[in-house]
């Protein structure tokens, strides 16, 4: 670890993926609790694994592989929204469809172009070490517009989280907020792809919140607190891959699914003791 | 705008299915204004389907419905539902005092945070439930009658005018379900309430008429429940344990 803090002073490359690192977190933050207390995880795979069809489309006609995503990520957003909407059972089959649909897509559209092997690896896996200055820039502006969005809508949001047919009966336009919420799922995915890759995104997206999520008892707690974890995680995973030479993406993965089994283990053995005192002591409060 | 002065529901004709066979066949219902009316009939009569087309959440195959003499979709905002099955992880990260806000989406601006006469509204609501001591406790961790009580209170803070409950004390024991009643009967001083129960016997000490729904509108009722009734509803001879209008423990075995 010493010799990366030394590192980051020299090179502005180290200070570029760490800024990349926070800017990542801040999405993970608002959007990751979301996801977790939804239970949407596996409609967020679906939706992270499908960009790489718009990803491998982009670099094929020659655009920008970012913008590919983004715009694959909204559409596989809608897509798999609506899935979910119009077929309330057997709809994970039909995600797990696109899934891979998305990715075939994908792997088919990069082996088509010449030289694009390493591309492929980087939008797999990530690639914080090479953040571009302009890329910051686009992160920061997918950060602004999460933030935007929670701000004005955040009560809805709760409301479709929490219990739909009520948010309904109050005049809430539910699909609407639904079919958002999913899209703003599908930009915190492009958020993180430099970061981790589009693989691991799932577990960056929801790792840290449900870490919070244990510790914390209401959602903007546990917003910040998935906040701060994703910040902790990424800049002590790249410090932790900097000196082996190890691929940081894994590594903060590594990490955040560490401190989640712990987390988790830790809760469990406060509960027992919990209940235990709860029999020791029978005439405590009801 | 209202069809008849003094009606808050009004129910011509209605039938609606799920598939190939009916739920409900020309059912006709009105409720009167400041009426506490108890819905009973047998597991799969239909009663929580019914619920579902006065609050909009469902639309009938046939006849017309008008709530607040307005369509029931367009009616919604003033009414409150109280539903059988809290529809949430029990996990949830919030508070009771934000599930009980809940209620009181749609009524002021869309963007932005709960305002002050919200949370003043919500306030009020606690108290009247008898909930505020708790309002600050994660939502997972109340009791079976301290959950219904918020969710009372979360139908309450919209101030409707009129309140639908399903059930609200399936899940919750004897001595509270007398108690919750008595909370109700207090507020059918200001509002109309329709609720659903399978438990004829207990209700009719509260209630200011019974209707009994058994895919159709068997009785209708203001009198006492007799076995001839409670026969007619549920097609067996059921033998009734003679009720008192005290809020007892009698029960119909059906």
């Amino acid at each position: 670890m010493p010799e990366f803090f030394t590192a980051l002073l020299e090179h502005a490359f180290l200070q570029q993926a760490l800024l990349a690192g926070l800017l990542a977190s801040i999405g993970c933050g608002l959007i990751g609790p979301f996801v977790v207390v939804k239970r949407i995880t596996f409609l967020a795979g679906g939706i992270a694994h499908s960009v790489l069809g718009g990803m491998g489309a982009a670099v094929y006609f020659g655009l920008d592989p970012l913008l590919g995503a983004l715009l694959a990520a909204v559409a596989a957003a809608l897509l798999i929204g609506s899935v979910r909407l119009a077929w309330r059972t057997g709809e994970d089959t039909t995600i797990g469809a696109l899934w891979a649909i998305g990715m075939a897509v994908g792997v088919i559209f990069i082996s088509r172009t010449p030289g694009y092997a390493t591309d492929l690896m980087s939008f797999l896996f990530g690639n914080i070490l090479l953040v571009p200055t302009r890329e910051l820039w686009f992160m920061a502006a997918l950060d602004l517009l999460l933030l935007l969005a929670v701000l004005m809508f955040f009560r809805q949001f709760v409301a479709v989280a929490f219990d739909e047919e009520f948010a309904r009966l109050r005049g809430v336009p539910v699909t609407f907020f639904y079919l958002l919420l999913l899209v703003l799922v599908a930009v915190t995915v492009v958020l993180m792809i430099q970061v981790v890759g589009l693989i691991l995104v799932i577990a960056l997206l929801t790792l840290p919140a449900a870490v919070a999520g244990q510790w914390t008892h209401s959602l903007s707690a546990m917003m910040l607190t998935a906040m701060l974890l994703g910040t902790a995680l990424t800049g002590t995973g790249l410090g932790l891959a900097y000196a082996p030479d190890l691929p940081a993406g894994p590594t903060i993965i590594l990490l955040a699914g560490g401190l989640y089994l712990l987390s988790a283990a830790a809760v469990h053995i406060r509960q027992r003791r919990r209940v235990r005192r709860a029999l020791l002591q029978p005439s405590s409060t009801r | 705008m209202r069809s008849d002065a003094g009606t808050v529901v009004d129910i011509g004709q209605v039938r609606f299915s799920y598939g190939a066979a009916p739920v409900l066949e020309d059912v006709d219902l009105r409720v009167a204004d400041g009426e506490f009316l108890g819905l009973v009939g047998p597991n799969a009569g239909g009663k929580s389907t019914l619920l579902k087309l006065i609050l909009g959440l469902l639309e009938p195959q046939a006849g017309r419905i008008s709530v607040l003499g307005r369509s029931p979709r367009q009616a919604r905002r003033d009414v409150g539902y109280v539903p059988q099955y809290p529809a949430f992880p029990r996990d949830f990260p919030i508070s009771v005092e934000d599930v009980v806000l809940m209620g009181r989406l749609g009524l002021g601006p869309v963007v932005g945070r709960y305002r002050a006469e919200d949370r003043a509204a919500a306030d009020a609501a606690l108290t009247e439930v008898e909930a505020r001591d708790f309002r600050h406790r994660q939502i997972g961790t109340l009791s079976g009658g301290q959950l219904q009580r918020v969710l009372l209170a979360r139908a309450l803070v919209g101030e409707p005018s009129l309140l639908i409950l399903d059930e609200p004390t399936a899940n919750i024991d004897q001595r509270l379900e007398g108690e919750i009643f008595e909370l109700l009967a207090e507020l059918n001083k200001r509002l109309t309430i329709v609720v659903v129960s399978h438990d004829i016997a207990f209700i009719s000490g509260y209630v200011s008429r019974v209707a009994c729904l058994n895919r159709t509108l068997v009785c209708h009722r203001t009198d006492d429940i007799d076995g001839q009734t409670i026969s007619e509803l549920y097609g067996e001879d059921v033998r009734l344990i003679s009720h008192s209008h005290l809020h007892g423990a009698e029960h119909v075995d059906a």
